[in-house]
């Protein structure tokens, strides 16, 4: 039986490696033309961040680092990526617990609507706030009359990036905890483990590498977002400006080395997102594929 | 049996959970999506509405909009197709770290992508300078606009084709092959029908991200009224003049248009998998 089965599996690769590939001339040419592409596309547009931060040496790049424009920009950002991952974080374990752990009426529904910010336009997703909270917004006289600022403020800022970044945690978990299924959970409660030893011995060690996946994709987005935030912020230097902002500011102001210098800490924020991203990867695949292991030896 | 909102069982946290995500859900996504519905039904009437959105300023956003957009995703689903299948099927150095990089769009901040895409086709930037002796110019025109879009568009088509070729069974190859198919014939009426599902999928997935795209635009299209404007900008420029009625028009049309791309993919989506397993 063994054997017959290894028998097919080298007679199958055998027989793909002379069927199933094209001559060598086309596939030369096919991954060269994929290869070029990609140059273009993605790698000199990479290297040019970096080149135009540096062109004009060392000194004016960290000059327009030291800026304090600049460092209250970082601040912002920061501040406002800190509220927004942690706020997501916490909605997306108590959605994907209730979606993935319980069958109720409307769950494809529900999952549709966390979705609903992917498919709203940046400017759109600002927009909504300033109607809401604007001068001449829904709560706008309201706000007024009791002078409290969310647009053109802080508050708005982290509104909009909340917005932007809402699915991004619990999109990741749902799957993943659906893929997972329910026994072990079950178990422990059977057995006579409350809720929460239950969520943090059982569910949370299971669930830790997609959870890492969607908070790393949920800080890219809310660090990087330009124009949700760009509709609220009133790009007030120093008070309301995240890095992206400040990056155009510089960009208008035709200051080119430091718009670029500042640019090449966002994309230095991108390679390291897409090198923990990948490393992740594999990790999110394995806690699938360990727990249906389980699943199937029990 | 009697309707019952949940079934059974031994499990904690359902009531918790679930209340608090629709409470979150509202407070930071229906509610103030729905103020956009709000506004426009308060501040103009039907007719208003309609002479806002068919405005000739405004109908040259949405064309620029909707043309930029689906040759940007054609692109993508032309050189998309053709990364996926390199990546998947041929081997050669470098090809984890390239594999890696496809994401870089996703990564990368948009008003980044924009200001360095516009450095480099400039007429005087690395790719546009060789453009220009060539008498084509695509910054601040059209052309620009493309170019970003496609830029943000490139890892849709890439990472939904990847998983179906990888699964793709070999054995249909062989069969095409024995019956004396040339690796053409068997690419064009065996493999790429298989494709196809994913195919318009990645392609949906980039028009739509296309068509609210804002950031990695701005920088490089020039915005010129009539010609360089897409639909996004004219809402934003719309709000700084505080032109909020004629705003909310012209983006309820284009969420509209966002909520039809979301059905449409979902529906392609389920396609998808149906051809999959």
């Amino acid at each position: 039986m063994a054997d017959a089965s290894l028998y097919t599996i080298t007679r199958a690769s055998k027989i793909k490696s002379v069927a199933s590939l094209e001559p060598r001339w086309v596939r030369f040419l096919l991954t060269l033309s994929a290869l070029l592409f990609l140059v273009f596309f993605l790698l000199i547009p990479l290297i040019a961040v970096f080149y135009q931060a540096l062109k004009a040496g060392f000194g004016p790049y960290f000059g327009a680092l030291k800026d304090p424009d600049a460092w209250a920009a970082i601040r912002l950002t920061l501040f406002t990526a800190a509220i927004a991952v942690t706020a997501n974080l916490i909605f997306g374990v108590f959605a994907a617990w209730a979606i993935s752990k319980f069958e109720f009426f409307g769950k494809n529904f529900l999952i549709t609507l966390i979705d609903l910010p992917f498919a709203v336009s940046p400017v759109i997703s600002g927009m909504i706030f300033v109607l809401l909270f604007g001068l001449q917004g829904l709560l706008g006289p309201y706000l007024a009359e009791h002078d409290i600022q969310i647009i053109f403020a802080v508050p708005g800022i982290v509104l909009a990036t909340l917005f932007v970044t809402f699915p991004f945690v619990a999109r990741e978990l749902i799957p993943l905890m659906q893929a997972q299924g329910s026994e072990e959970e079950e178990a422990a409660i059977v057995l006579g483990a409350g809720g929460l030893r239950t969520f943090f011995r059982i569910t949370l060690p299971n669930i830790k590498w997609g959870l890492i996946y969607g908070v790393i994709l949920c800080n890219a987005r809310a660090m990087g977002e330009f124009g949700a935030v760009s509709v609220v912020s009133g790009h007030i230097r120093g008070l309301t400006n995240t890095i992206p902002l400040h990056v155009e500011i510089l960009y208008n102001d035709s200051n080119i080395v430091g718009a670029f210098a500042v640019a090449s800490i966002l994309a230095f924020l991108a390679l390291v997102t897409l090198v923990i991203k990948t490393a992740v990867e594999g990790q999110v695949r394995g806690e699938i594929s360990d727990r249906a292991k389980k699943g199937a030896l029990s | 049996m009697a309707f019952k909102f949940k079934k059974n069982s031994v499990l904690p946290g359902f009531g918790m959970s679930l209340g608090l995500s629709l409470t979150y859900l509202s407070l930071i996504v229906l509610i103030p999506l729905s103020s956009l519905a709000f506004k426009t039904g308060a501040d103009l009437t039907w007719s208003q509405f309609l002479s806002t959105i068919t405005s000739p300023r405004v109908l040259a956003s949405y064309r620029l909009t909707f043309l930029a957009s689906a040759v940007a995703a054609t692109i993508n689903g032309i050189f998309g197709l053709l990364v996926a299948w390199v990546l998947v099927r041929y081997t050669f150095p470098g090809k984890k770290i390239i594999d890696a990089m496809v994401d870089l769009p996703f990564a990368l901040p948009t008003a980044v992508a924009g200001i360095t895409l516009t450095a480099l086709y400039s007429k005087n930037g690395w790719i546009g300078r060789f453009l220009a002796d060539a008498g084509i110019e695509v910054a601040y025109t059209p052309l620009g606009i493309i170019v970003a879009l496609t830029f943000i568009g490139l890892p849709f088509v890439v990472r939904t084709l990847q998983p179906v070729l990888q699964d793709f069974d070999p054995q249909l190859e062989e069969a095409a092959a024995s019956l004396g198919a040339t690796r053409l014939k068997t690419f064009t009426a065996v493999i790429f029908p298989n494709l196809l599902p994913a195919l318009l999928t990645g392609f949906a997935l980039a028009f739509a991200r296309a068509l609210g795209e804002y950031g990695s635009v701005v920088f490089i299209a020039g915005n010129m009224p009539m010609k360089t404007e897409i639909a996004s900008l004219l809402i934003y420029t719309k709000l700084e003049q505080y032109e909020y009625a004629e705003a909310t028009a012209i983006a309820l049309v284009m969420l509209v248009f966002s909520f039809i791309m979301l059905f449409l993919i979902n529906g392609l989506q389920a396609w998808n998998a149906r051809r999959q397993s």
